[in-house]
């Protein structure tokens, strides 16, 4: 066993190219930039980021808008949170790092992919959105600002109660943590619907090998679009994870770091 | 005091349809398409009537919903600018923040301006919650939009020496020039409802017309804060003029009567409400604070109290279930024989310091054409005459007003010195 039961999680406050945004670091190795997808790292659990801090030292940021702090008033596209991870990539000096995104987070991840990846030697999808693949007329991500939020609950996992919880016992910054998140996932992710049609055009430019995770209960965006994302990307690995809804990683965190490490491999 | 007539051209056939969502969902087809152009017929007939009965003209939009036919109200604004020759028209109002195109708005305003030789007057709304998902418009910072698209229009109706470049932060076009141009100079009278004291602030500093809706406590305050707002610019108080509001309204041969009446176009507020949970509530359209607030309370849907409303004595009553007695204390509506509504409007315009336009929804939900025409008719012969000249009450926050211009007059002598 490694340390990691006893790991410590660090959660500090950054301004990285003037924009303040929430980092945790746990964890050491070679250096995994962890993107998340809802409303931050930690939510519903970070059972996941200790299971991925056995084999690396994991950074998770919270994306600038999301959590405690505020979207930057100049922010307009996920363009705008790919560019602000390449400087926190810089700021961290990170080298050979894997980069990781899940949903929201796995499109951020992608668009990093396409304009620079200097700085990163993997890049891993779990159920990633950001990529348009069927006609105009069917949609591939489920419209979740259309869902009641008890069916929110029960398509975004395959066990919702893992992420129940009662609003009326938080704290009043964890309530507003919650809203900005959807607020800032609701800016982004608009309008087109939680994808840039560009996107899948450019691909092709991502060179570093590429692992594309997908839970096999996955109902927001279902297992084939999953395949066509891999698809789009030279090279890249798919693999389901089974018994897990649209969050693989909170729903399968061992299976997720398993596969993230088998992937990675020994490392100095 | 104004009056304008107001109808939400309902289609209340289809509002048995689905005990969930009447709005966004609700497939269309439960319309039956001679009925509903029997219903925008009739409508229109009403709205047309007002010219002779020394009513003005109101109109709005919803979208994707059984509770309002109308889905842009510069159409039947068009038709109304050539059926009618004395009514003012008011769009109240557009939607700029779901609006893609604020230059298209300014040349319609202006050529219907035109066609009615100048008795335009434009709203513009935010909007309710529910008309995001139908406009498929960004609900976060839509506010900076409505304002970058308020000063697009406004300049696109009043330039005159030929185009201009708007390259903003929502709208870009590099030839901008309006024609035709509109009648009035140099644009419309402008018109923005308003549910809170902060957007009065911002109205203020615009000085066009606010309005708001059925609270008769929140227009009081909105009044207060655009009177305290503009005497902190150091100008004159605006007067009523300034300040418009729609109310229900029944008014009949007897008490009774009047009450039947309203208790129909009450059905406006029976069914107004229901949505499906998800789109009352788009993320960004209410505050982080509203929604934090919401959360905490256990609120899964819509934040804030849309139909609860306030008595004057401070008591919550539900809009859709509550007495009319308990609604008209509420200046949710003015129902009665004249004498009774002619007493309750005076109540009224004491007690928010002054109004200068009543939006009168003199037809709603089941009301008939019979009955709708009787109600105008009363109204607007036993009701208007005996409001029109009501005398700008003194209110307790007059002196506080007069201070805060004062110093604001000082203040700009000495800088100027």
């Amino acid at each position: 066993m490694s340390s990691a039961a006893i790991a410590s999680v660090l959660k500090q406050r950054r301004t990285i190219a003037g924009v303040a945004t929430d980092v945790i670091e746990i964890g050491q190795g070679p250096p995994l930039l962890f993107l998340h997808g809802g409303e931050g790292p930690v939510t519903p659990n970070d059972r996941y980021l200790h299971e991925l801090a056995k084999t690396h030292r994991v950074i998770a940021p919270w994306h600038p808008g999301f959590g405690n702090a505020e979207l930057p008033a100049d922010f307009r596209d996920v363009g705008d949170l790919a560019y602000f991870y390449l400087e926190l990539a810089e700021h961290y000096d990170l080298k050979d790092a894997v980069l990781c995104g899940a949903s929201f987070g796995g499109w951020i991840a992608a668009e990093i992919a396409i304009r620079n990846t200097q700085r990163f030697s993997r890049l891993v999808l779990i159920d990633a959105l950001g990529i348009k693949v069927s006609g105009r007329e069917t949609r591939d991500i489920a419209d979740i600002f259309a869902m009641p939020a008890a069916d929110l609950l029960q398509a975004s996992y395959l066990r919702p109660e893992i992420a129940a919880r009662d609003t009326t016992k938080l704290s009043d910054d964890e309530l507003a943590a919650i809203v900005r998140s959807r607020e800032a996932l609701c800016y982004f992710g608009w309008q087109p619907f939680m994808h840039n049609p560009q996107l899948k055009r450019w691909l092709g430019r991502v060179r570093i090998p590429t692992l594309v995770l997908w839970g096999d209960q996955d109902r927001i965006a279902k297992p084939d679009y999953g395949r066509a994302y891999a698809a789009a990307i030279k090279g890249a690995r798919f693999a389901l994870i089974k018994d897990a809804g649209h969050s693989a990683h909170i729903e399968q965190p061992a299976a997720v770091a398993r596969a993230i490490a088998g992937f990675v491999g020994p490392r100095v | 005091m104004r009056a304008w007539y107001f109808s939400e051209s309902a289609y209340p056939d289809a509002w048995d349809k689905d005990p969930v969502s009447l709005r966004i969902t609700l497939p269309s087809s439960h319309i039956d398409r001679d009925k509903a152009a029997d219903i925008l017929n009739r409508h229109l007939d009403e709205w047309a009537m007002c010219d002779d009965l020394g009513l003005d003209i109101m109109l709005n939009e919803h979208h994707s919903t059984a509770t309002c036919l109308t889905s842009s109200c510069t159409l039947p604004l068009a038709i109304l600018a050539r059926e009618t020759k004395k009514s003012r028209l008011l769009v109240l109002g557009i939607p700029i923040a779901n609006r893609s195109d604020p230059v298209r708005v300014a040349e319609e305003m202006s050529y219907i301006d035109l066609i009615s030789r100048g008795r335009v007057e434009m709203g513009f709304v935010k909007g309710i919650p529910y008309e995001i998902a139908a406009a498929n418009s960004q609900p976060v910072r839509m506010m900076d939009r409505f304002w970058e698209a308020h000063d697009l229009i406004l300049k696109a109706m009043s330039t005159r020496d030929g185009p201009f470049n708007w390259e903003g932060r929502y709208f870009h076009y590099r030839q901008v020039n309006t024609w035709p141009r509109p009648y009035q100079e140099p644009h419309p009278k402008v018109w923005i409802t308003s549910g809170s004291p902060a957007t009065g602030v911002e109205v203020a500093q615009r000085q066009h017309r606010v309005a708001t809706v059925l609270s008769a406590l929140n227009a009081k305050n909105l009044y207060h804060a655009y009177r305290m707002e503009t005497a902190r610019m150091g100008l004159p108080d605006p007067g009523p003029d300034r300040f418009g509001y729609l109310a229900l309204v029944g008014v009949g041969d007897t008490q009774a009567e009047g009450e039947t009446f309203v208790k129909k176009v009450k059905g406006y507020l029976e069914t107004t409400g229901i949505v499906a949970e998800p789109f009352t509530n788009p993320p960004g359209y209410a505050s982080v604070g509203a929604n934090a607030a919401a959360l905490k309370r256990g609120h899964t849907g819509g934040v804030g109290a849309h139909f609860q409303v306030t008595m004057r004595n401070g008591r919550q009553i539900n809009q859709a279930t509550a007495s009319v007695a308990e609604l008209v204390d509420a200046g949710v509506c003015f129902a009665g024989t004249p004498d009774q509504v002619v007493a309750q409007i005076k109540s009224f315009n004491e007690y928010v310091g002054g109004c200068g336009n009543l939006l009168v929804m003199l037809q709603g939900g089941t009301l008939d054409h019979k009955d709708t025409v009787k109600n105008m008719q009363l109204f607007s012969r036993e009701v208007l005459p005996r409001v029109q000249n009501l005398v700008v009450p003194v209110t307790r926050d007059v002196d506080e007003i007069e201070n805060v211009r004062q110093k604001a007059l000082e203040t700009g002598l000495a800088a100027a010195k």
